[in-house]
């Protein structure tokens, strides 16, 4: 049975003298390598220099505030509802009078961990969130010794309230927004 | 002996010596930087600048590590193996003539440790007893795997060693000494022994392949089956040992496929430039070391583009292919030698 | 100058020779042989055959040794696994030993002294005297050994053919 015409046929013929000596498959061996000598090498030297990230990458996740600095997460559950690999667990709260310039709605969570060993990076909880809370972005998650370390807390996800430490999201705030 | 003689040779020693070292050194380096060309990478560039500084990193990371030495293994012939393999490496250089000479204060110096009228011969068998390093070394680790590589590498060596002295008969007959520095000088310009004797030199040079264990023939520590061969149970400054030994072995056996086939410190026009005697002298060193660092990155040349032999093609080669062909050659150099014997002859009466 | 030499080397390749004999494993004695033929090959520089010691090292040193130590370290011996000797064997190793001895003792006994030439040719050992002496006065000798050395390797090539069916 054949499925494609791609197949080639092995031929087991005598091999001719030039091919039983050898020698000029190693001199054409050892001519390919020379030219790879002078090509374009593809190394990039990681620290100084960084290849560049497509706009959809999905990394280090990130918890949004608003304008204001305020959390836009309302522990509704859609994303630990979302996520294939059950990586994500929260515990909702109630906002206290007095706590409107930290959380934006009246429901907060109070606990949101990730556990980054389990997260696959797929992106459904950002687009699950109502709430344009939760944003993957292009950053590299970082290593560890230990498995606690890879839990994720809020001290890790939410972004810092100063306007200059804000976490730049716009290319995949545009795309989320699209769908 | 005169002083100055004395201290040209102590001075002379102590430069062939550091030389060798400092080349071996940086031989390692530039095979990694070598291979990584031929594979469209950079290679080392971390330690100063262009990675210049990695060997000496390389070192004090072998120095710093920690010296294990197997419970069961024979203690003595464990340190002994690197030893051997080492003492070796660096015992050949002795009869290879680095130069013509130096005229100092109307004194002439000769640049080369001591020109023994057997020069090829002592080669020989320095390079035999350096089969002894490996072999002391593989059985003394108490380890299958070593006793495996020790094992391919004595009878590798021991089967090609056969093939390259063959191969430098028909040489010897050319040349009708054996002393190495009067092979060199029996080609001046570019009359090198590689124009009339090409298939001594693809021998020899396949030969010195084998023999330094290099790839194609590098069996004897065969990654994907031995492990690390003979040295996989060494550690530390001794595992250091062997790796130097092989670059050490690298640089000399290039140096001595310059001087036996490529006219060594002979180069076509030197002579006719109308230099002082020194200055010509030390150009012909610096060309003799530029055609050796030739071989030693056509040894890494190889490395990187063919795979490694298995080990019944290397028998096959080394006895049924290398051995015969050798003989052939010397038959054929025998023959050419007695005709132009006999013209000359007829011509002179 | 020579003579410390000698003395040295004497020494050493005696020293080494005994512990070819005491020595307790197979390997090391293998390899203090080893060495007796390095310190046989210093005395042959001595006596100004350069040739002669380089062809030592290189044939006996280095390929029949290695063959040698390669048997040894396959088999693997040690004391524990060796057999027993019978008083038989060592009383007849002890009598052999000894006649050889006796011979030896009377050989040298009978040469009228060591007859060392006043001041020794030091161009005797080299490459070419040695080729001129080889070809011209032993020619007929030097060839038969070459015969010798062709039939064992034909012995050599039969025993390793393999047998036709």
């Amino acid at each position: 049975m054949q499925l494609t015409n791609r197949s080639k046929v092995v031929v087991r013929k005598e091999m001719s003298l030039a091919e039983r000596l050898y020698l000029p498959a190693i001199l054409g061996g050892l001519f390919i390598t020379f030219k790879h000598f002078f090509r374009k090498k593809t190394t990039i030297s990681y620290p100084e220099v960084q290849r560049q990230f497509t706009p959809v990458y999905r990394g280090h996740h990130v918890l949004k505030r608003d304008e204001q600095g305020r959390e836009n997460c309302t522990a509704c559950g859609l994303c630990a509802v979302a996520c294939p690999a059950e990586a994500i667990t929260m515990t909702a709260a109630e906002r206290k009078p007095g706590e409107e310039k930290m959380y934006r709605e009246e429901k907060y969570a109070s606990v949101y961990e990730i556990n980054m060993l389990r997260c696959i990076f797929c992106g459904l909880c950002e687009e699950a969130c109502p709430k344009e809370a939760i944003f993957l972005t292009d950053k590299i998650v970082h290593s560890g010794y230990e498995r606690q370390g890879f839990i994720f807390g809020k001290d890790k996800l939410v972004e810092p309230v100063e306007a200059d430490k804000r976490v730049d999201i716009s290319g995949r705030l545009k795309a989320h927004r699209k769908n | 002996m005169e002083t100055a003689d004395l201290i040209f040779k102590i001075v002379f020693v102590l430069g062939v010596f550091g030389v060798s070292l400092v080349i071996a050194m940086y031989s390692t380096y530039a095979e990694r930087k070598v291979a990584a060309f031929f594979q469209d990478r950079i290679g080392p560039n971390r330690a100063g600048p262009f990675g210049l500084l990695q060997p000496l990193a390389d070192g004090v990371k072998m120095f710093m590590k920690e010296e294990i030495i197997p419970t069961h293994a024979d203690k003595a012939l464990f340190i002994l193996g690197p030893s051997i393999a080492m003492l070796t490496a660096c015992m050949t250089s002795v009869v290879i003539p680095w130069g013509s000479s130096l005229i100092i204060n109307g004194k002439e110096y000769v640049m080369q440790i001591t020109d023994v009228n057997i020069g090829i011969l002592y080669v020989f068998g320095v390079v035999s007893i350096g089969v002894y390093g490996i072999m002391i070394g593989g059985w003394a680790s108490n380890n299958k795997f070593s006793l495996l590589g020790a094992l391919r590498a004595s009878s590798q060596m021991i089967s090609y060693e056969l093939a390259m002295g063959m191969s430098i008969i028909a040489l010897v007959m050319m040349t009708g000494t054996l002393s190495i520095r009067e092979i060199v000088e029996s080609q001046p310009g570019a009359h090198w022994n590689v124009f009339v004797q090409p298939l001594g030199f693809l021998l020899f040079l396949i030969c010195a392949f084998a023999e330094t264990n290099r790839t194609p023939f590098d069996l004897p520590e065969c990654e994907t089956e031995l492990v690390g061969g003979y040295h996989t149970e060494y550690s530390s400054m001794k595992l250091g040992f062997y790796l130097f030994a092989e670059y050490i072995n690298m640089f000399i056996s290039s140096a001595i496929i310059v001087c036996l086939y490529f006219g060594g410190y002979n180069f076509p026009f030197l002579n006719s430039l109308g230099l002082s005697h020194n200055l010509t002298a030390i150009l012909g060193t610096v060309l003799m070391f530029g055609k050796i660092f030739f071989f030693i990155f056509f040894f890494m040349w190889v490395r990187w583009t063919i795979p490694r032999f298995r080990y019944d093609q290397l028998m096959r080669l080394g006895w049924k292919i290398l051995i015969p062909l050798a003989v052939l050659n010397i038959v054929i150099t025998a023959v050419v030698l007695l005709f132009k014997y006999d013209l000359w002859n007829t011509s002179i009466n | 100058m020579s003579k410390i030499a000698f003395f040295v080397l004497a020494f050493l390749s005696i020293f080494s020779a005994m512990m070819v004999v005491f020595s307790r494993k197979p390997v090391h004695s293998v390899l203090s042989l080893i060495f007796c033929f390095f310190t046989i090959a210093g005395h042959y520089i001595l006596l100004n055959a350069q040739f002669l010691a380089a062809v030592h090292i290189i044939v006996y040193a280095g390929a029949i040794m290695v063959l040698f130590l390669f048997v040894i370290m396959l088999l693997n011996l040690n004391a524990e696994s060796e057999p027993h000797k019978t008083s038989a064997g060592k009383i007849a190793a002890v009598v052999s030993g000894g006649l050889l001895l006796l011979v030896l003792v009377s050989v040298l006994k009978s040469t009228d002294g060591l007859q060392l030439s006043a001041a020794p040719d030091s161009q005797v050992g080299m490459v070419k005297n040695l080729g001129m002496v080889l070809y011209d006065k032993y020619m007929l000798p030097f060839e038969v050994s070459a015969l010798l050395f062709l039939t064992a390797m034909i012995g050599a090539t039969m025993i390793g053919k393999k047998e036709l069916d």
